[in-house]
């Protein structure tokens, strides 16, 4: 398993082997609120990195979550239809959105580290 | 904090939107509303509060010359057209009639009653003054514990009380559909107030977030969303906030308009939209038939914590308007079905006498 990196639109990923675990961070479950509906893609579709990949609405409004890498869509968490609040209860565990089979995994280099993220997060306060 | 109307206003606090409400409607909420518009009118010397009640008349719809003491209607300013310029709160207190309007439309309101009736009674702008609103099944409760004869008031209804050493007004009223109280206060007695209510078992602070999904299960319009210049009082569904008696004699602004529509039915209607799925759509989203006809546009969607799942409301065309008719909303790129639902999503539970 690899660390947690995350974008400058607060997805986060974690990779393992070529498949990446893709979730928002705290911080973006605090900004929007409790969580009560997550439109997720269908398995299977290519999305290409900061392609639209799911849609989130909160109780305040919808924000659109953004694929952090390119790929293919594997497996999405359907759980999270009957239980949308995992988003701001669990948000780096049960709270994940889909899997993605990275197509280049050059890309990674693109995101923050824990490190880099708590500095960018500390820029945006 | 959002910006709301001027004012820099909690959207919700510690426990979020979705416990505020839950909280409201199980037990209390208390929502500071100081940003409200508060007016008194009182008679010039030497005239008569029934001279008052006419002169306001000529701006609003409804029935305030025979608003007794210590009661409470709700009511529109219309323009000449039949829309909505605010919708209000007016309270006979007696000697005054005590009005509540919109934050973001109190300064008009106040200059358009200076010019329209300033002649004929005292309008005094409450701009200082608080507003506290404690709703929900255990509102009343908590508040009698602190001005016990509170608990005499029936649903619109209002009194003036002497707490703390200074005059505060009552009313048995709010905007969530819970039994509630709101209260007048002084900015400098609020404070003290709120945190003794606070300090009550059972109450909690509720934001502006809250206040918005418990007022849409209500079924209740927000000016400048549900309610404004283009929709008329008939269209939205207030027409019972018309007394008979202005119905027949008219003599507010847009009268002709209204009358006529009360006559032969509006153009249009609100009505309440449950869209199929767990999806919300949201303001400003289109409305059409499942044949693919325009019929109108959405005016405040969410997702309805008690109503547990997407609720709305908008504007049809009356002949589609009927109650089960399934219509499609815009959502994003695609529509989805939703059937037209009467309103309120969750029952009122007003403490009628």
């Amino acid at each position: 398993m690899g660390n947690r990196l995350y974008s400058k639109e607060h997805e986060w990923i974690v990779v393992d082997d070529d498949v990446g675990t893709v979730g928002i961070s705290d911080y973006a479950q605090e900004q929007l609120g409790d969580v009560v509906f997550v439109e997720l893609p269908e398995s299977g579709r290519e999305v290409a990195r900061n392609d639209e990949l799911c849609v989130v609405e909160s109780v305040k409004a919808a924000s659109e979550v953004y694929a952090p890498v390119s790929g293919e869509v594997v497996e999405v968490n359907d759980a999270l239809g009957d239980d949308p609040a995992e988003v701001n209860a669990d948000p780096y565990g049960s709270g994940w959105f889909v899997r993605i089979r990275l197509a280049d995994a050059g890309e990674l280099d693109e995101l923050m580290d824990e490190d880099a993220y708590g500095e960018y997060l500390s820029e945006l306060a | 904090m959002v910006p709301f109307a001027g004012y820099a206003m909690p959207l919700q606090y510690r426990t979020g939107i979705l416990a505020e409400h839950r909280h409201t409607r199980e037990s209390a909420g208390l929502f500071d509303v100081s940003h409200m518009g508060q007016v008194r009118l009182s008679a010039k010397p030497g005239a008569s509060m029934e001279s008052v009640a006419r002169a306001l008349e000529r701006l609003v719809a409804a029935d305030i010359v025979s608003l007794g003491p210590g009661r409470q209607r709700y009511t529109q300013f219309t323009n000449g057209t039949g829309g909505i310029l605010d919708d209000l709160m007016v309270t006979s207190l007696g000697d005054h009639l005590w009005l509540v309007v919109n934050a973001a439309r109190k300064h008009d309101d106040v200059e358009r009653l200076n010019v329209l009736i300033g002649e004929e009674c005292d309008i005094e702008f409450l701009e200082t003054r608080a507003l506290l609103a404690l709703q929900g099944p255990s509102a009343v409760a908590a508040f009698a514990r602190l001005v016990p004869e509170s608990e005499s008031l029936s649903f619109m209804r209002a009194a003036l009380w002497s707490h703390e050493g200074e005059t505060i007004m009552v009313s048995r009223s709010g905007y969530t559909g819970e039994d509630g109280v709101e209260v007048s206060v002084s900015s400098r007695g609020v404070e003290s107030l709120a945190r003794r209510l606070l300090a009550r078992d059972g109450v909690e602070a509720a934001g502006l977030g809250a206040r918005d999904s418990l007022r849409l299960e209500a079924g209740l319009c927000l000016h400048g969303h549900d309610i404004d210049t283009t929709t008329t009082p008939v269209e939205a569904g207030l027409a019972w906030s018309i007394q008979k008696r202005r119905r027949l004699e008219g003599g507010f602004p847009g009268a002709d308009v209204i009358i006529s529509q009360l006559r032969d039915g509006p153009p249009r209607r609100r009505v309440g939209l449950v869209p199929q799925g767990k999806a919300p759509v949201r303001e400003g989203a289109a409305i059409r038939s499942s044949s693919g006809a325009l019929l109108g546009a959405v005016t405040s969607g969410a997702f309805g914590p008690t109503a547990q799942g997407p609720i709305a409301m908008g504007y049809v065309a009356s002949e589609v308007a009927a109650t089960g008719t399934v219509v499609e909303i815009e959502r994003r790129s695609s529509w989805i079905e939703a059937e037209i639902r009467p309103l309120p999503f969750v029952p009122h539970r007003y403490h009628r006498s």
